[in-house]
């Protein structure tokens, strides 16, 4: 494998409360690399968009990284200066948000939007940024793009404004894209469209992309490997297809149950019975246990393996394919 | 926005209807116009030249009519305690009020967004919440304390500033100007941060909410997430979207500078139509009071309209035909 | 079952205004200075308007200081007739909070009757009535005081009008200030109206409007208390502005505003306790009232304003 575009070692994030301190992120550990998309899913909660967030250096006060390293190319990241941490934003790192009715600001037409993240990143005048602009929201299939730049963002659908915010997420040719739940806000009919777009677009750059999503659809359709979240913890990791077709994790196996997928025809689908517990009541022990089918003694009192970068499958003490 | 626009003024001239009539009435019915301008000696001969004179003799509908047409023309009568026609008196007074309001309007409208801005950024920091502590008294101190407090700091104890009047003014044709002398624009200090005082308070507080708001918007996040500068974020986006609430209101507190002159023109005898207007209270002086009621509406319609208007510019989601879906 | 209910809203109530220490010292605040101002003739050392307990060579004297001719002493001074400031802000006081519950209560009053009319009839009354509220609304309050004040002014007959003025002055504040009831009342009685006891009610030929009457105002109770307290505060701001301007209480009836605009001229010369003393009063009433009101609006209904 080359080297990894996004390297994240035992990342941690914490919310200091009143009360005690919230691991929303807890000693997670992945690589991404070049040209690879991985697909990030778990419940809303899991700390699969606090991740994101982290990489990016956008957490919300009073979260913020506790311990762990992010590496992109190789160099840290985390612990940038905030003008320097800028810098990578936008330029290396794209952001994709999940409600593109938001996302644009209002009072901005697009092309000024796209111009002005141009500029602000890469060495070309006003009239190039400009021309870019058009170049950006020509490939991600804006019709008539020329004559659209003027536009404001109220003056396109849902989708359209999707794939603008995609033009944005890549007009300065970042290397690793992150994005969060991206068609989770759009209509039915065109979020296959949109995550063909982002893969198409991805695969022709070599960008690497962090899908974060809670739809297996979409992990099923789009994503080279994927990583499972529950309760702040990587759960599972591996590659979509042994993911999906053999899961290692318990709680990966009750998702699939879950989840109705075209591929496996017509079942039963069964739930997790309970809920993914809030961050300021996890169980001693796994934090799984209390659901998990399999749970013995062990996982009462101790947390489940934590998974290294390229290391084994499944942080589970009884998985299938267990810690090498 | 055409159609809009006209419907907007033609509500304004409702409004303007409405008010003419509630001055008319005034002019009717408060007192009696005869007895107002005839001293004690008088003959029936006169009252009934002064009441055809008038128009008195006719039906109420055409009175109106005839007293709007005057008020188009300017026309309001005569002052029933200076005897000299009320246009000519406001006329003379106006530009004093007018100078005072714009420049407590400028002082409120910068002042108030610089330390809104400031207190949105920095909004945990010591001196945002000393500001907004301050804030709190300034809102709760009545405009004529303030007034007061001024003087007694500024005019008796540091004797540095005038307390009262305009100071030198120079006439421009018809306009008397206090901006052209030093000792006129020392005047103008003490009464215009009265009257702005209170105004700006507002403005501050609400630039600095609606800020936060906006601060916490999807796309200020997303503009931060493009590696945006921080100066570009909160200037060039944030501070644009801030503005369109702040517009509406900041535009209603400036119709209410003017209504407020009148306690600061009161308390620092700054000779301009609120001065005017309180003296023609206590007196009961009805056209005085009409023609101050109708000029101050005309202003405040105006500036709502204006209000209106401004949100085009600057929002175009409000622009163009609203026939482009939106959804 | 009613009165456990009230009960225990009111435990609730009484607990909430025992944690906050702002509530508990602008209440008790309050509570002096309007027990000072009913009792004054008690209270108050002198009756600043009985000219036989006047001595003019007590004038000018110095707060906590005795006078260079009498000897006597004031706690916070005399005025330029030898009126003992703290009687006078007692007695100015009395008429302020008067003038302020009086004009609160009218307000109070047309704007509840006004907005349960322009709610229950809907139609094109309670369109009128809505439409005046919006054309009032877009002039601020004290403007409109000041003109009803003039119009009334001129309706009164010369020899009453110094008489009539107090009673004017409620008339012109009331009048300025009934819109806020007049909405909220307008807006429960609409979510009332469509309620099912209503319309049965309606249907069996009852008056709804007497249940309607006793279901909407323990409703809006409430929030009409926080809009009341509010308009006390602004009432009583309006009150002394009008009456500093020179058109609101007279001099032989003279409030805080009156007092302050008395003092003011006395700036100049040196005299600072006859302008100073009434001035803290009504900042200290005033803000105590709007602290009290600001802690009602927050326990009673977070979600006004």
């Amino acid at each position: 494998m080359a080297e990894a575009v996004l390297s994240i070692r035992e990342l941690v994030v914490e919310i200091p409360t009143r009360h005690a301190v919230l691991r929303p992120v807890d000693r997670v550990s992945f690589d991404i690399a070049p040209g690879e998309i991985l697909g990030v899913v778990g419940e809303s909660g899991a700390g699969k968009s606090m991740t994101g967030n982290a990489v990016i250096g956008l957490l919300d006060r009073p979260a913020h990284i506790a311990s762990g390293e992010i590496l992109l190319n190789g160099t840290r990241i985390d612990n940038l200066t905030k003008d320097r941490l800028r810098r990578v934003r936008g330029k290396q790192i794209g952001m994709v948000f999940q409600d593109p009715l938001t996302s644009l600001n209002p009072l901005l037409p697009i092309g000024e939007q796209i111009a002005e993240t141009i500029l602000e990143h890469l060495p070309v005048s006003r009239a190039e940024a400009e021309s870019r602009a058009v170049a950006a929201l020509e490939e991600v299939g804006i019709p008539a793009a020329a004559a659209r730049i003027g536009s404001y963002p109220h003056e396109f659908s849902g989708g359209m404004r999707q794939r603008v915010v995609i033009a944005l997420a890549l007009c300065a040719e970042p290397a690793l894209v992150i994005a969060d739940e991206p068609t989770t806000a759009l209509d039915v009919s065109v979020q296959a469209q949109i995550i063909a777009l982002l893969k198409q677009l991805c695969r022709e750059r070599g960008t690497a992309v962090m899908l974060v999503t809670h739809d297996m659809g979409v992990i099923a359709e789009a994503v080279d490997r994927v990583a499972v979240m529950y309760a702040g913890r990587l759960a599972e990791i591996g590659a979509v297809r042994d993911v999906l077709t053999r899961p290692a994790h318990p709680y990966t196996t009750g998702l699939m149950a879950s989840t109705p997928l075209a591929s496996k025809g017509l079942k039963r689908l069964n739930q997790i019975p309970g809920a993914m517990p809030p961050l300021s009541r996890l169980p001693e022990g796994c934090a799984f246990h209390p659901r998990c089918p399999q749970a013995a003694e062990r996982c009462r009192k101790e947390p489940g393996p934590t998974l290294a970068a390229g290391g084994g499958r499944a942080a589970c003490w009884f998985a299938r394919e267990p810690v090498a | 926005m055409l159609a809009f626009t006209i419907r907007r003024v033609f509500q304004s001239f409702v409004v303007l209807l409405v008010v003419g009539l509630v001055a008319f009435s005034m002019f009717r019915f408060v007192g009696d116009p005869i007895d107002n301008m005839l001293g004690q000696e008088r003959t029936g001969a006169d009252i009934e030249r002064l009441r055809s004179n008038l128009g008195l003799d006719q039906p109420f509908p055409i009175q109106y009519l005839r007293f709007l047409e005057g008020a188009v023309q300017g026309n309001f009568g005569v002052s029933y305690r200076q005897g000299r026609p009320v246009a000519d008196i406001i006329a003379e007074r106006l530009p004093a009020t007018l100078e005072l309001a714009a420049v407590s309007a400028v002082l409120a409208i910068v002042f108030g967004l610089i330390l809104g801005v400031f207190t949105a950024i920095r909004k945990d920091g010591w001196a945002a919440n000393t500001i907004m502590t301050l804030s709190l008294v300034g809102v709760s101190l009545p405009t004529f304390l303030i007034g007061i407090l001024l003087i007694y700091l500024f005019a008796v104890e540091l004797n540095v500033l005038p307390s009262f009047g305009r100071g030198d003014v120079v006439d421009l044709g018809w306009w008397r100007t206090g901006f052209l002398t030093e000792s006129g624009l020392k005047a103008l200090i003490l009464p215009s941060i009265t009257l702005g005082l209170y105004q700006m308070t507002l403005i501050m507080r609400l630039v600095r909410s609606e800020m936060l708001e906006v601060l916490r918007q999807d796309y200020i996040r997303f503009a931060r997430a493009r590696g945006l500068r921080e100066k570009s974020v909160l200037f060039r986006h944030a501070l644009k979207n801030t503005l369109v609430p702040v517009i509406t209101v900041t535009g209603l507190q400036l119709g209410s500078i003017i209504a407020f002159a009148i306690i600061t023109e009161t308390v620092f005898q700054w000779p301009g139509v609120g001065l005017l207007f309180i003296n023609a209270i206590q007196f009961v002086d009805i056209p005085v009071m009409a023609a101050y009621l109708m000029l101050i509406s005309v202003m405040f319609v105006g500036i709502n309209l204006i209000v209106d208007m401004l949100y085009f510019v600057i929002d175009p989601r409000l622009r163009g035909d609203n026939t482009k879906a939106t959804a | 079952m009613e009165s456990q209910l009230s009960r225990a809203w009111q435990s609730d109530f009484m607990w909430s205004f025992r944690r906050s220490p702002t509530a508990v010292v602008s209440f008790f605040v309050v509570l002096v200075l309007v027990l000072g101002a009913v009792f004054a003739p008690l209270v108050a050392p002198h009756n600043p308007f009985d000219p036989s307990s006047l001595n003019l060579m007590n004038g000018f004297s110095k707060p906590m200081q005795p006078n260079a001719f009498t000897g006597d002493a004031f706690w916070l001074g005399t005025d330029d007739q030898g009126r003992d400031v703290f009687s006078t802000i007692l007695y100015g006081m009395r008429i302020s909070l008067f003038v302020g519950f009086c004009a609160v209560l009218f307000a109070m009053v047309l704007g509840v009757t006004l907005g349960l009319i322009a709610g229950y009839s809907g139609g094109t009354v309670g369109t009128v009535i809505m439409r005046i509220a919006d054309v009032q609304l877009t002039f601020p309050a004290i403007l409109v005081a000041m003109l009803i004040f003039g119009i009334a002014k001129g309706f009164t007959p010369v020899h009453l009008r110094d008489q009539m003025a107090i009673w004017v002055l409620i008339f012109a504040i009331g009048l300025s200030d009934w819109v806020q009831f007049a909405r909220v009342v307008r807006g429960a009685t609409l979510v009332e109206r469509k309620k099912d006891y209503v319309q049965a009610a309606s249907l069996n030929g009852r008056k709804a409007v007497g249940i309607m009457l006793r279901h909407i105002l323990p409703n809006v109770l409430g929030p009409v208390l926080v809009i009341a307290t509010i308009s006390l505060a602004l009432a009583i701001i309006a009150e002394a502005t009008l009456s500093f301007l020179g058109v609101g209480a007279p001099p032989t009836q003279p409030s805080l505003g009156t007092l302050i605009r008395i003092g003011q001229g006395f700036l100049f010369s040196g005299e600072w306790w006859i302008l100073f003393f009434p001035a803290v009063t009504l900042l200290v009433l005033a803000l105590s009232v709007n602290l009290l009101g600001d802690w009602l609006r927050d326990v009673l209904n977070p979600r006004l304003r």
